[in-house]
């Protein structure tokens, strides 16, 4: 119960840094920080007090595992994450070149 | 009849792959391969018809493992009317970028970079497994920030993060829900969820879930509280982007997801179509509001877009059949009209170099075709009689008065008399009126921008014959899907036998 409340509390973190923040690259920290709680929530669905990995080999006989479908989920959502942020920092290069800042109130030609 | 599921993935990804690969190397490849690619699509997508026609639902699956164990590939009345809409217009799109597209450098990126997100749409279309759903709507959504940086002009780039950030934080919200439901139900397949939440009571995990679903599938299709990044991104994409964006990717990124989700598997409640209801009303309101004061073309028809999906979640979400059917009819008749305006604000934009409505007039003497089909988008988009958007527009306010909601039947007309509005300024400024001295040397777009915008205006005049029985079954065969809400397992499971 602990584990989840504190994953609970990195995915505050992460939405603090997002919605109150006002450089660029700590926004983009932000959501690295919140995909992570989310990743840690998946493996943590998937675990089992004093589990094993879901390893088949002969002569062996398993009786706890963890749930091995999160942890491949795991995998395939930190490649997302691995893209989305790649993205995003590139974005985020290309608009310090324009602008000169990573200030986002500064950062304001669109409007209305 | 299967083995034609994954082909509507497999072209897009290989094409993408191809214009990367031949673009860089020859010249106008890229062009060839993207075309050919969206034509095939095209004709798959049209031949997805008959199948539903003779079959209902079809199930494929990947790697010949059974679903609740492998990941599969679900064609149903709403996928293969989805699959036609967006393939239609992701077609034309292809033919108006031979030209429009000359504007910018490296033409093959754009090629690659566009078949990605046709490949990420048409996926998360036929997926029937809610991660493969995430994963295919993170490719669309993707390849999407990019496409509007594509310019890399100091807005676009502003744009871009704003979209990048705001999708990114969807995308979380959805894989929170998605991981939640997963726990609930230890499993992934959508026709397995629905079965496994069909036998327990309703708890307070699946309306927390609901809600994250809401607000994430919410963002991607810009209903009003999440709206903000929808006027920057939609109006600072190069033209085709913004057509292919309005057109089709909010609608299949929100607005199909929450239908699919929200009446098939989760099941739908009261509270949740009043949900629904209320955020489309605002939206409807709310858009149009904001659309009437705006002097950039694009930015107009971008605030336009958020108006005329809240009609689509208004019709969906009165959940009568005849809600739906308006909701779904209006869906398709929106995408045939949007990107026709935003294909028409791009060759504007093509011949003058600008956006500004205040500089313009009396564009119809130069550009004939150009003035005649926003004429014909315009008032398609208004909902005057005898073209498609009337006939949508008048579904759905006559379910909303059936439904005794007359509020929003009234909401729903005065929306549509502030579009009417906001259209006769575009008209009047654009292309009424005496042409200045500036724009005298200006001459009507190439030939391939124009025959996209004449098939699409054709289609709009065309469109209100999709009610007539011999075409009704495309939109019969959606709705019914939708009504069906938990029989969707059951079709699913019998396809399967």
């Amino acid at each position: 119960m602990t584990l989840y409340f504190l994953c609970f509390v990195l995915f505050c973190v992460g939405l603090y840094c997002i919605l109150r923040k006002r450089n660029i690259i700590k926004i983009i920290m932000g959501l690295i920080i919140i995909e992570y709680a989310v990743n840690l929530f998946l493996i943590l669905i998937g675990y089992r007090t004093q589990g094993r990995a879901p390893i088949l080999a002969q002569d062996q006989e398993i009786l706890n595992m963890v749930d091995p479908l999160p942890q491949a989920l795991v995998l395939t959502t930190i490649v997302i994450g691995l893209a989305v942020t790649a993205v995003v920092v590139s974005i985020a290069i290309r608009i310090y070149e324009k602008y000169g800042t990573f200030d986002i109130t500064k950062i304001r030609r669109l409007k209305g | 009849m299967m083995e034609m599921l994954p082909f509507f993935v497999v072209i897009p990804l290989g094409a993408s792959f191809l214009a990367a690969l031949l673009g860089r190397k020859i010249r106008n490849a890229s062009d060839y391969t993207a075309n050919l690619a969206a034509l095939a699509l095209l004709f798959f997508s049209l031949n997805s018809l008959g199948l539903v026609s003779a079959y209902k639902t079809i199930v494929y699956r990947l790697g010949g493992w059974m679903p609740g164990i492998g990941i599969s590939l679900v064609l149903d009345g709403l996928s293969s009317f989805m699959l036609v809409t967006v393939n239609l217009i992701s077609f034309l799109v292809t033919v108006y970028s031979i030209s429009y597209m000359r504007r910018y450098t490296d033409k093959w990126k754009f090629h690659a970079l566009f078949m990605l997100m046709l490949a990420g749409m048409n996926g998360m279309i036929l997926s029937g497994d809610i991660f493969n759903l995430y994963v295919f709507l993170e490719m669309a959504s993707i390849s999407g920030y990019v496409l509007v940086a594509f310019g890399t002009e100091a807005q676009d780039l502003e744009a871009s993060f704003k979209y990048a950030i705001m999708g990114a934080l969807a995308s979380i919200f959805i894989l929170l829900g998605i991981a939640l439901l997963y726990s609930y139900t230890s499993t992934l397949n959508m026709a397995d969820i629905s079965f496994a939440l069909a036998d327990r009571p309703r708890s307070i995990v699946v309306s927390f879930v609901c809600v994250l679903f809401l607000a994430g599938f919410g963002l991607k299709a810009a209903l009003v509280p999440f709206h903000a990044w929808l006027a920057d991104a939609h109006s600072c994409a190069p033209t085709p982007v913004s057509a292919m964006l309005s057109g089709v990717l909010i609608k299949v990124l929100g607005v199909y997801a929450l239908m699919r989700i929200f009446f098939n598997v989760l099941g739908v409640s009261n509270s949740i179509l009043g949900i629904l209801m209320f955020l489309g009303a605002v939206s409807m309101l709310v858009g149009v509001l904001l659309a009437v004061a705006q002097w950039d073309f694009k930015r107009l028809l971008a605030y336009h877009s958020i108006s005329q999906i809240g009609y689509v979640v208004l019709g969906i979400g009165l959940g009568t059949p005849l809600g739906i059917l308006g909701g779904l009819f209006h869906l398709f008749n929106h995408s045939i009209f949007k990107s026709l305006l935003f294909l028409n604000s791009g060759a504007v934009e093509y011949s003058l170099g600008t956006r500004d409505l205040k500089e313009m007039g009396g564009l119809r003497e130069k550009m004939p075709v150009t003035a005649n089909t926003s004429l014909i988008a315009s008032v398609s988009i208004s909902g005057i009689p005898p073209f498609n958007g009337f006939w949508s527009k008048i579904i759905i306010i006559f379910a909303c008065i059936q439904a005794n909601h007359f509020g929003y039947a009234l909401c729903a007309v005065a929306a549509s008399i502030l579009t009417l509005v906001s259209f006769m300024k575009v008209q009047k400024y654009a292309f009424m009126g005496k042409i200045s001295e500036k724009w005298q040397k200006i001459k009507e777009v190439p030939l391939a921008m124009q025959l996209s915008m004449i098939i699409l205006a054709l289609i709009c005049v065309a469109g209100g014959l999709m009610l007539i029985p011999p075409c009704r079954p495309f939109l019969q065969s959606a709705a019914d899907a939708l009504s069906a809400g938990n029989g969707y397992k059951e079709a699913v499971f019998a396809a399967l036998r």
